[in-house]
């Protein structure tokens, strides 16, 4: 039954790192990347260590897909302001 | 080099590393065995020095340098992003303007906030007792606090949180894992030894030094993510022009 879980865990958590590597768009690329944390967490918990499992949980799929984002839409943003000054010619 | 060199180099190196960690793999115990030499000593102690959690009696006790290595690394990268990440001459700061959040997402996030930031207390109260502690709560705590971003705007987030303070929050708690260090060595052991009472096995004021260390990281973690976030979201949200150079190209149009 354990074997089973960690199994399922492992599965899912391949699963999510490949889409991660698959998804081009790096906004979504947060998210995955949030999913592939959270699956992560799930093996720290099934293989009995919750303060990995924690660690995991806030960093990875919180903290981390957070400042992805944020920093894609300075760079979003970056590109707009340039549009913009181009305009007039 | 020419490129030729190069792959060969990267092909050596990378079989060296491949030959090197299937040695190690192969010499491993097998996966979810019974023996953990290192564990069951890790516990022993842990219980002879009257903590509960075991990780935090290695984390703060038994491996106590290490974590400051490990604090250092954090306050030492937040650093690196404040002077990177600052407002440079060439750029200027816009408030943003405020937006309208769904009253749905406002009640969701205004109502998880008050509970998220009390998890990420208690995850560092009891990192002697249970799983947790310093470094899990402090970005619980940090994190939650964003959540009034995502209630309200920007210009909430940064009435609640003078990203200044929390920067001094940051320090004062690496400054505080030293100085209990240098406690420990002066009350007659060694830089880091626990030289507290031991108290009774889990209650909250057990461990010796463990809880306090564990404060310490606490504080600092908590401070240096908000301080990291306060960076991204201020060049996110706020900082405009500079960098690629959307000003500069404006003064070559003025001048043609």
């Amino acid at each position: 039954m354990a074997d089973l879980l960690i199994v399922l865990a492992l599965t899912l958590v391949v699963a999510a790192a490949t889409a991660a590597v698959f998804t081009r768009n790096p906004a979504r690329q947060a998210l995955v990347l949030a999913l592939l944390g959270l699956a992560l967490a799930v093996v720290f918990t099934v293989l009995q260590s919750p303060d990995v499992a924690l660690s995991q949980l806030a960093v990875g799929s919180a903290l981390t897909p957070l400042m992805l984002l944020l920093a894609v839409r300075k760079v979003r943003g970056r590109g707009r302001h340039d549009g913009r000054a181009r305009e007039p010619r | 080099m020419s490129k030729k060199a190069r792959l060969w180099l990267l092909a050596v190196g990378g079989i060296g590393v491949a030959v090197l960690l299937a040695f190690a793999v192969f010499d491993l115990p097998g996966f979810g065995g019974t023996s953990h030499p290192y564990g069951d000593r890790a516990v022993r102690s842990a219980l002879a020095r009257h903590t509960a959690n075991a990780i935090s009696s290695v984390n703060f006790d038994q491996r106590a340098f290490d974590t400051l290595g490990e604090e250092s690394i954090l306050f030492a990268a937040v650093l690196g992003t404040v002077v990177l990440l600052r407002e440079t001459r060439d750029e200027h700061s816009e408030p943003p303007e405020p937006v309208h959040v769904d009253p749905p997402v406002r009640r969701y996030a205004l109502i998880t906030l008050p509970v998220t930031l009390l998890i990420g207390l208690y995850v560092i109260a009891h990192g002697q007792l249970s799983p947790g502690g310093g470094f899990q709560g402090g970005v619980i705590a940090a994190t939650a606090l964003h959540l009034l971003y995502i209630a309200v705007d920007y210009k909430a987030l940064e009435h609640i949180r003078p990203a200044a303070a929390y920067a001094v929050a940051d320090a004062a708690g690496e400054a505080a894992y030293v100085l209990l260090g240098t406690a420990g060595l002066l009350a007659g052991s060694a830089f880091l030894a626990n030289f507290l009472p031991y108290g009774t096995l889990n209650t909250l004021s057990s461990g010796g030094t463990v809880p306090l260390l564990n404060a310490a990281i606490g504080v600092e973690v908590a401070g240096a993510i908000v301080v990291l976030l306060a960076r991204f979201l201020d060049q996110a949200l706020e900082i405009e022009g500079g960098g690629a150079g959307g000003p500069r190209r404006h003064d070559e149009e003025g001048r043609r």
